[in-house]
């Protein structure tokens, strides 16, 4: 068991893991932050989407030994403008059906609208191709990425 | 309400049990009624602590806030959305000034296995009913408080409005309201569709904001204070037991609390008894997976050991190649088809399916003494609730079953055997605890979808018309789960697109074998008519291409005159679905509808590029009918993208369009993945894929990038929509892969190499 100080959506918490706990562990567990889902733990669907310093990485995989002082974001904890117009857009455009990876694509989508503030359709194919939504809201969430980009008007 | 329910048996509610079941009168205290508001002629609220509970899904408060039951549940169909906003549309409720609460599992509720894509279709009139009779009464209540007849005043938006103009608030009206008799069902009116504040309209789903912002409560977000987490070890085999287990270095991990096992249900394992296996308790979800890694298990072998589904679906398909069971017989097919002068053949595979919902399965359970409570994502709460009960010889009022939202479900969650698990640990541990499935869990030890053969084989005579049509479908049916002597599909089984063929051909014969049940099967959202739709639909396109007919033209041409078909009288095996035919009839006008709607929607015929194509498909599945034209391109290395989907739906009155459009497109999504990606193999009893990457299913970059919904305008009884959109999207795939490369699909999922 060791000690680590995180960074959490802007607030200092110290927590007492082994040093191989995935961060999503750490966050369900440790932070009872539920928001940030488990889908397979293997890096493959995308649920466990949060930001370390603004990039997107799989929580699932990501010891928490390895994230030192960065930043970590998650979809309870945002306040920037972009969030508001990516979840603004979610809601427009009724995005979710069962709503369970909805946090990992938005976190996704969040990254991706940093980085390139107007995707391609490749771009966006790139960007989300990580994420699974077993529900099918994939043409909902590419309209809402486009949507959030055009700074929420259609 | 005494409930005896099978599964695969809809539960039919007596609709005016609701009301009689329902607590008549008020709880919380009787206050003098405060006046919120000073224009005495406008009183919108009275005492905040009266709660007027005229039935067991509607109460409204002093305050005005209008609480509605959801009773079914959400795994992303909106249905928990769906159902009160029928309630309160006909209660004149402000929607705004309506919260949802969640249903526990019990049977006072009616039905509440959500599964069968029937929800709507059940509770539309009940609900309906319902609302209206609250409504009524808030009526009377403000007359009697006026003095004058009834039949002037009339409820509007969260108010009761008198011909006068003045008006009482639904919560003023709470407290006068209590003492009123429940109206008879004969005094109610219900709303014109004209006067719809809500059905047919658009509205988003209740729990939208917090599932954006990630406060919504999934099966392992509930907080149960105290819980450890749980994880399991289950023999790869489905049945048998642990021959030997060594628990040593599991519990030296640190965090680990305890080891030990829980009984096996041997082979059939039944669709609700826990699978058994070993179990790991421990502080932390990360430290019950380490010592899960840490566990040494010699498992049991059983009677299904050497269970090899590729070698047993090639046996599958010799026996679809020779004559079968007759489950329906029309004329004489033989004959009719050595008089044919062309002929179309074809032999149809589909494997094994996973679920694999984004959530997977998991639950809370807390057993004390002789209590017990459950949160889980479950789709059927009462079954869970008698599940559990009978796995802890508990009687069923001492088991109470929360009902989380659920990360998807597809079928997998009606199943309560990780509830009842859950409720088995909690006991033997001693503690609170959350038990958590892994991706691996859930794709090793699913309810597989039937693995299937089939044989197609159908005759055109001189004069270009189709007069033979042979199918044989084999599949292991459901039943073997739970009784090895059920060996061939049932009637429901093949009542889900094989017996329930509508096309107008004089000479036919659908025919199945036997396939015992080698695994655990269950149902995959649309069933048995993923496979027969598939079959089906490619084999009507290449029956169009010997006639040298248009395929959508083709399809109108097969479906003959309009007409209700009686399939009872065709077939003893059929099954509607479990409504009377009567009630909702096959009705091949509203099947030919809707392939005119998305034949000219979809600009059916227009020319495409090379290596791009369209197919058409239709199907009708749980009373709801549906035509889909799928656009695809596929490039030199055999890439396949699907540009566009069209679908006509005739689904009755559109209780809520916006849900019903997601439920095409997430169900195109969906189908995408059963056509193009996923797969399920089992080797000496062992499912080979553990997660995403060996069980693939659709990514954005496969899925449809955009699907359009043609709703039919319609009055008809509504009926669901979440499993018919799966069916005909998977043969208009193929049949679009035809028109862009020429190459026929028989076997899934696609490949083109
Ligand atoms: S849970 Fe992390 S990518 Fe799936
Ligand atoms: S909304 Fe259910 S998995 Fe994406």
């Amino acid at each position: 068991m060791a000690t680590y100080q995180l960074i959490v959506n802007n607030q200092a918490v110290e927590v007492d893991a082994q040093p191989d706990t995935p961060l999503l562990w750490v966050l369900r567990d440790n932070l009872q932050m539920t928001g940030t889902k488990y889908g397979c733990g293997k890096a493959l669907c995308g649920a466990c989407t949060v930001h370390l310093d603004g990039s997107p990485v799989r929580s699932c995989s990501t010891p928490i030994s390895t994230v030192g002082d960065k930043k970590i974001t998650t979809i309870e904890g945002y306040s920037e403008p972009v969030v508001h117009r990516v979840q603004e857009a979610w809601i427009a455009e009724d995005v979710p059906q069962c709503g369970y990876c909805q946090s990992g694509q938005i976190m996704s989508a969040i990254a991706l609208l940093e980085q390139n503030p107007s995707p391609t359709d490749d771009d966006i194919d790139q960007a989300m191709a990580g994420n699974i939504c077993r529900c099918g809201t994939y043409v909902r969430i590419r309209r809402a990425i486009k949507r959030a980009a055009k700074g929420g008007n259609q | 309400m005494k409930e005896q329910q099978d599964k695969s048996t809809v539960f039919k509610v007596n609709r005016r049990d609701f009301l009689k079941t329902g607590t008549l009168g008020m709880t919380g205290l009787m206050l003098g009624v405060q006046f919120s508001c000073s224009d005495k002629s406008k009183l919108l609220t009275g005492n905040p602590d009266v709660v007027f509970t005229p039935n067991i899904f509607i109460s409204i408060s002093g305050s005005g806030d209008v609480t509605l039951i959801a009773h079914r549940s959400e795994m992303g169909t909106g249905i928990r959305t769906s159902l009160p906003l029928i309630l309160a549309d006909e209660l004149e409720a402000d929607w705004k000034r309506v919260k949802i609460e969640q249903a526990v599992g019990d049977s006072k509720y009616g039905d509440q296995n959500t599964d069968g894509s029937y929800s709507v279709r059940m509770f539309y009139e009940p609900m309906r009913r319902m609302g209206a009779t609250v409504r009524l009464m808030l009526e009377q209540a403000a007359a009697r408080e006026w003095g004058v007849d009834v039949s002037e005043c009339k409820a509007k938006n969260h108010e009761v409005v008198h011909t006068s103009g003045k008006a009482f608030g639904f919560g003023y009206l709470a407290e006068k309201a209590v003492d009123l008799p429940v109206p008879e069902e004969g005094s109610l009116t219900l709303k014109t569709p004209e006067d719809f504040n809500y059905i047919t309209k658009k509205t988003s789903i209740y729990d939208l904001q917090d599932i954006a912002t990630g406060s919504a409560v999934f099966g392992m977000d509930y907080d149960l204070p105290g819980a450890k987490v749980a994880v399991m070890s289950r023999n790869p085999e489905a049945g048998p037991g642990i021959r030997s287990f060594d628990g040593e270095v599991a519990l030296q991990v640190p965090g680990v609390l305890q080891v030990f096992t829980l009984d096996n249900p041997g082979f059939p394992t039944t669709h609700d008894k826990a699978l058994g296996g070993v179990v790991v308790v421990a502080d932390s979800t990360w430290a019950a997976l380490q010592g899960k890694k840490a566990l040494r298990i010699q498992w049991e072998s059983g009677i299904n050991a050497d269970y090899d589904s590729e070698s047993f679906q090639q046996d599958m398909l010799s026996r679809a190649r020779k004559p079968g069971k007759v489950r329906r017989e029309q004329g004489n097919v033989t004959e009719a088809m050595s008089r044919a002068v062309k002929t179309v053949e074809g032999e149809y595979l589909v494997p094994h399916l996973a679920h694999a919902p984004m959530e997977t399965p998991c639950a809370q359970a807390l057993v004390t003494d002789n209590v017990c409570e459950v949160w889980a994502p479950v789709q059927d709460p009462q079954w869970t609730r008698r599940a559990v009960a009978a796995a802890l010889g508990f009687d069923e009022d001492s088991v109470k079953v929360n009902v989380t939202l659920l990360g998807g479900a597809f079928g997998r969650k009606s199943k309560p055997d990780f509830a009842v698990e859950a409720a088995l640990i909690s006991r033997q541990s001693g503690f609170p605890v959350k038990l958590l499935w892994t991706r691996e869990d859930d794709i090793q030890h699913d309810f597989l979808h039937f693995l299937s053969a089939q044989y197609l084989k159908v005759g055109i005579d001189e004069n270009n018309r189709v007069n033979a049509w042979l199918h044989r479908t084999v599949f292991p049916p459901i039943g073997g789960t739970s009784n090895l002597s059920e060996k061939e599909p049932s009637g429901f089984e093949v009542s889900m697109g094989h017996v329930d063929n509508p096309f107008d051909i004089p000479n036919m014969s659908c025919e199945t074998q036997e396939a015992p049940a080698k695994v655990r099967i269950g149902w995959l959202r649309s069933v048995a008519n993923i496979h027969h739709g598939f079959a089906v639909g490619c084999t009507l396109d290449e029956v169009a291409e010997a006639r040298g007919v248009d395929p959508a033209q083709n399809l109108i041409e097969l479906l003959g005159a309009d007409r209700k078909i009686d399939f009872g009288a065709l077939t003893a095996d059929f099954w509607n679905y479990n409504e009377k035919i009567e009630e909702f009839p096959w009705d091949t006008a509203r099947f030919r509808n809707v392939i005119e709607v998305v034949r000219d929607k979809s600009g059916w015929g227009k020319s495409m590029p090379k290596g791009s194509g369209m197919g058409i498909a239709a199907h009708r599945s749980f009373l709801t009918y549906v035509a889909c034209v799928v656009e695809v391109t596929v490039d030199d290395k055999g890439q396949i993208r699907i540009p566009m989907v069209h679908y006509a739906v005739d689904c009755g009155v559109p209780v809520n369009p916006e849900r019903i459009k997601s439920q095409f497109e997430g169900g195109a999504a969906f189908a995408a993945s059963l056509a193009l990606k996923s797969r399920i193999s089992v080797k000496g009893g062992k499912v080979e894929q553990d997660n995403f990457d060996g069980y693939q299913v659709a990514r954005i970059t496969d899925a449809p990038y955009d699907t359009l919904v043609h709703i039919v305008e319609s009055s008809e009884k509504p009926t669901g929509v979440g499993e018919p959109p799966v069916p005909p999207f998977i043969p208009a795939l193929c049949n679009a892969i035809y028109a862009a490369t020429g190459k026929r699909i028989r076997q899934l999922p696609i490949s083109l190499g």
